[in-house]
C-alpha cells in the first residue's frame, strides 16, 4: 500500500465508558483505496472504533485525522464518511429510491443530478428493479444492497461497514463478499469493515487490524498475519494452530517429546505450528530441517477436501494435523514438520 | 382447536358486555333521538322534529362550533405541549428519563375535579395570579377573562389532557430504532432536518393518536366549563346535561349526542386511516 497516501490517521486514541477502557491507544493509518478489515470479539473496541470515525461517539483521547484534516471535532453531518450499519438501518417510511436519494437530497445536491446517481447507485448493486419497493418488501441480501447503495451514493471518502453481512445466511453471505470486493475494486472507496468472522476478514480484505480487548494486537495483509502471526493470540484467532510452550536450552527447544534446534536466547518460548504444517512422515531418512515424531491418531473429522486429525504424541501431548484427504487413518503414525514452520510468538 | 363450547363461554361475556352496555343504550339514544316530548311527558311519536329544532336554533349550532373551536383550540396546545415534552424525554433526557417520565404520569393519579378546583383558584379575580399581576403592578384590577371564558376552558383542558397526548407520542418515539437517527446524521442530515425527515414521520400514528384522544375528549366534556368555564365557555355537553336534567328534553339530548357521536365516529374513522397511512411495519 506503500504508493498510496495515508487516508484516515489514528492517532492515540481511546475511548472509556465510565472506568471501562473500550478503546486504549489506538494507532492506526488507513491507505486510499484500502480495504482494511477491523477483527476481532465481540466486545474487542471494533464497532466502538468504527463508531468514532463515523462520529456517533467522542475518543476520550487522541485524534483522529482524515485527507490531513482533523476529523473528530466534526458532527457527523459534515463528515465524508458513510457507514452501512449492521442492520441496515433503512428508513421504513421512505422507499428504496427516497432512501437512495435521502443523502443527496439533505445535502442539497441539485434536484437534477438526484435521480441519475440514484439509478446509478441502485444499479451498482444490482437493485434497479426494486426502485419504488418499501423496505419491508425486501429480503435482507435485498436491504443490504440498499444499504450500500444509500451510502455509496455519496462518494464518501470512507466507507465504514459494521457487520454488514452477520444477519445474511451463509451461501448468500458467500456470494454478498466476493460482489463486496469486487465493488470495491471498481469504485476504489476506501472500505473499513468490521467483523467478528476472521475467515470473511481473510477473503475480503488488503489488510487485517485484529483487536483485542481494545488494543491494536496486530495489523498486517491476511497472508502475513496468517503465516506470521506476532502472537499466541492472534495465531490462535486467525485460522488454527499448535501452540508449542516450550523451553529453549543450548539453542534447542524441547516441548514434550518434540525437540529442535533454534537460534533464540534460552528460557521459555511459545511457537505456533498450523496443523497443515504437519505431515506423514514418507519413509526414508528425515531432512535435517525436520522434526519427526510418532503419535498416535486419536480422533479423525472428515472435512471434505482434508482431515483433521487429534494426535497424541505421547505423555498426553496432543497436536492437531490437517492432510489432505485421504480416506480413515488409525494407529500410530510417523509424523513430521519444518523447523522453519514452527513460528515463535510472544505470549 | 378450540371446542364449541369453549369459544362460546370465551366470547359470550364480552359480547353481553358490548351489547348490553354499549349497543344498547347507542339504540336507545337513537330512538329517542326521533321521539317527542308533550306536556312534560314523553311520547313515542316518530318525527325529526328535534333535528330541525337542533339545526334552526342557532344557540345550539353556535355552541356545537364553540365546542369544535376548544376541542381543537385543546388538541393543538396539548400537542404542542405534548410533543417536545415526549421528544425531549425519548431522545435528550439521558439517565433522567424514567423520572421524569414518572413526573408526567403523577398527574394523571390526582383526581379530575381536584386539578379542575385548583385552577380556579388560580385563575380568580381573588386568585393566585391576579395577585401576582397586582402585586408587581402588573396590572390594577383583575383581569377578568382568566376565569369563567372558553380561554380558561382551554387552558384547564389542555393541562388535563397533555398526558393522554403525550403518552402516545412518547411510545411512538421510543419505537423508533436509534439506528435510523444515526443513519441520518451519516448521510449528511443536522438534527432539524432529522427530526422533520425522519423522527416526525415515523412518530406520525403516536401524534395522530395524541391529538384524536384530546379532540374527542374535549369534545364530550361538560366538568371543565361548569368548573371554569362560565356562560361564555358552555360547551355543547352541558347543554345536553340540561336538556336531560333540569329541562326534560330528552329527545332533543339525544339528537345533539348523536350529533356529537357521529362527528366522534368520522373523526375515529379519518385518523384510524392516517393511522394506517403512516405505519411501516
Amino acid at each position: 500500500m506503500g504508493e498510496h497516501a495515508p487516508l484516515l490517521e489514528l492517532r492515540a486514541v481511546a475511548k472509556h465508558f465510565g472506568a471501562r477502557d473500550v478503546l486504549k491507544n489506538v494507532l492506526l493509518n488507513i491507505a486510499s483505496g484500502e480495504f482494511l478489515t477491523l477483527l476481532g470479539e465481540s466486545g474487542s473496541g471494533k464497532t466502538t472504533l468504527l463508531r468514532l470515525i463515523a462520529g456517533f461517539e467522542q475518543p476520550t483521547a487522541g485524534e483522529i485525522w482524515m485527507s490531513g484534516e482533523r476529523l473528530d471535532v466534526l458532527p457527523p453531518y459534515k463528515r465524508r464518511v458513510n457507514t452501512v450499519f449492521q442492520n441496515y438501518a433503512l428508513f421504513p417510511h421512505l422507499s428504496v429510491r427516497d432512501n437512495v436519494a435521502y443523502g443527496l437530497r439533505v445535502q442539497g445536491a441539485p434536484k437534477n443530478e438526484i435521480p441519475g446517481r440514484v439509478a446509478e447507485a441502485l444499479s451498482m448493486v444490482k437493485m434497479t428493479a426494486f426502485t419504488a419497493a418499501r423496505p419491508s418488501r425486501l429480503s435482507g441480501g435485498q436491504q443490504q444492497r440498499v444499504a450500500l447503495a444509500r451510502a455509496l451514493v455519496n462518494r464518501p471518502q470512507l466507507l465504514l461497514l459494521d457487520e454488514p453481512l452477520s444477519a445474511l445466511d451463509a451461501n448468500l453471505r458467500k456470494e454478498m463478499q466476493s460482489e463486496l470486493k469486487a465493488l470495491q475494486r471498481e469504485i476504489g472507496i476506501t472500505f473499513l469493515f468490521v467483523t467478528h468472522d476472521q475467515e470473511e476478514a481473510m477473503a475480503l480484505s488488503d489488510r487485517i487490524a485484529l483487536l483485542r480487548d481494545g488494543s491494536l494486537e496486530q495489523v498486517a495483509s491476511p497472508r502475513d498475519i496468517y503465516a506470521r502471526p506476532a502472537t499466541a493470540y492472534t495465531a490462535q484467532f486467525i485460522g488454527q494452530t499448535n501452540l508449542l510452550r516450550s523451553e529453549i536450552r543450548g539453542s534447542i527447544a524441547t516441548c514434550g517429546v518434540l525437540r529442535w534446534p533454534v537460534e533464540d536466547a534460552d528460557g521459555p518460548a511459545v511457537f505456533s505450528l498450523r496443523p497443515e504444517a504437519i505431515r506423514l512422515s514418507p519413509e526414508g531418512k528425515r531432512q535435517t530441517n525436520e522434526v519427526k515424531f510418532r503419535g498416535s491418531i486419536r480422533q479423525q473429522i472428515y472435512g471434505g477436501a482434508s482431515e483433521l486429525l487429534e494426535v497424541d504424541c505421547g505423555a498426553g501431548q496432543l497436536l492437531r494435523v490437517r492432510l489432505p484427504a485421504c480416506g480413515p487413518l488409525n494407529g500410530e503414525r510417523d509424523f513430521v514438520f519444518s523447523i522453519a514452520d514452527a513460528i515463535p510468538v510472544t505470549d | 382447536m378450540y371446542s364449541r363450547t369453549y369459544k362460546t363461554l370465551v366470547s359470550t361475556p364480552p359480547l353481553l358486555w358490548v351489547g348490553l352496555f354499549l349497543l344498547l343504550p347507542y339504540a336507545l339514544m337513537f330512538a329517542h333521538s326521533f321521539w317527542a316530548v308533550q306536556d312534560g311527558v314523553l311520547v313515542h311519536h316518530w318525527n325529526l322534529a328535534n333535528y330541525q329544532k337542533l339545526f334552526a336554533k342557532s344557540l345550539y349550532a353556535e355552541v356545537l362550533f364553540r365546542t369544535m373551536r376548544i376541542a381543537v383550540s385543546v388538541m393543538l396546545c396539548s400537542l404542542l405541549l405534548g410533543y417536545p415534552l415526549a421528544y425531549y424525554l425519548s431522545f435528550r433526557s439521558g439517565a433522567r428519563k424514567k423520572l421524569l417520565y414518572q413526573l408526567v404520569i403523577v398527574p394523571l393519579w390526582v383526581s379530575y375535579l381536584v386539578r379542575g378546583y385548583a385552577w380556579k383558584t388560580i385563575l380568580g379575580s381573588e386568585g393566585v395570579l391576579n395577585g401576582f399581576l397586582q402585586y408587581f403592578h402588573i396590572t390594577h384590577e383583575p383581569v377578568s377573562f382568566l376565569l369563567y371564558s372558553p380561554f380558561a376552558v382551554v387552558l384547564v383542558l389542555s393541562h388535563i389532557y397533555t398526558p393522554f397526548v403525550f403518552l402516545p407520542i412518547y411510545a411512538s418515539l421510543e419505537h423508533i430504532p436509534r439506528p435510523l437517527v444515526e443513519a441520518s446524521q451519516d448521510l449528511g442530515a443536522g438534527s432539524i432536518s432529522t427530526f422533520f425527515r425522519v423522527i416526525l414521520p415515523l412518530s406520525m400514528p403516536g401524534l395522530l393518536a395524541g391529538a384524536t384522544f384530546a379532540f374527542v375528549l374535549s369534545l364530550g366534556d361538560f366538568l371543565a366549563p361548569l368548573l371554569v368555564g362560565g356562560s361564555s365557555g358552555t360547551m355543547i355537553a352541558n347543554i345536553v346535561q340540561t336538556l336531560f336534567g333540569a329541562t326534560y328534553d330528552w329527545p332533543l339530548g339525544a339528537a345533539i349526542s348523536v350529533c356529537i357521536l357521529l362527528i366522534t365516529l368520522s373523526l375515529l374513522f379519518l385518523t384510524e386511516r392516517l393511522e394506517r397511512r403512516w405505519s411501516f411495519k
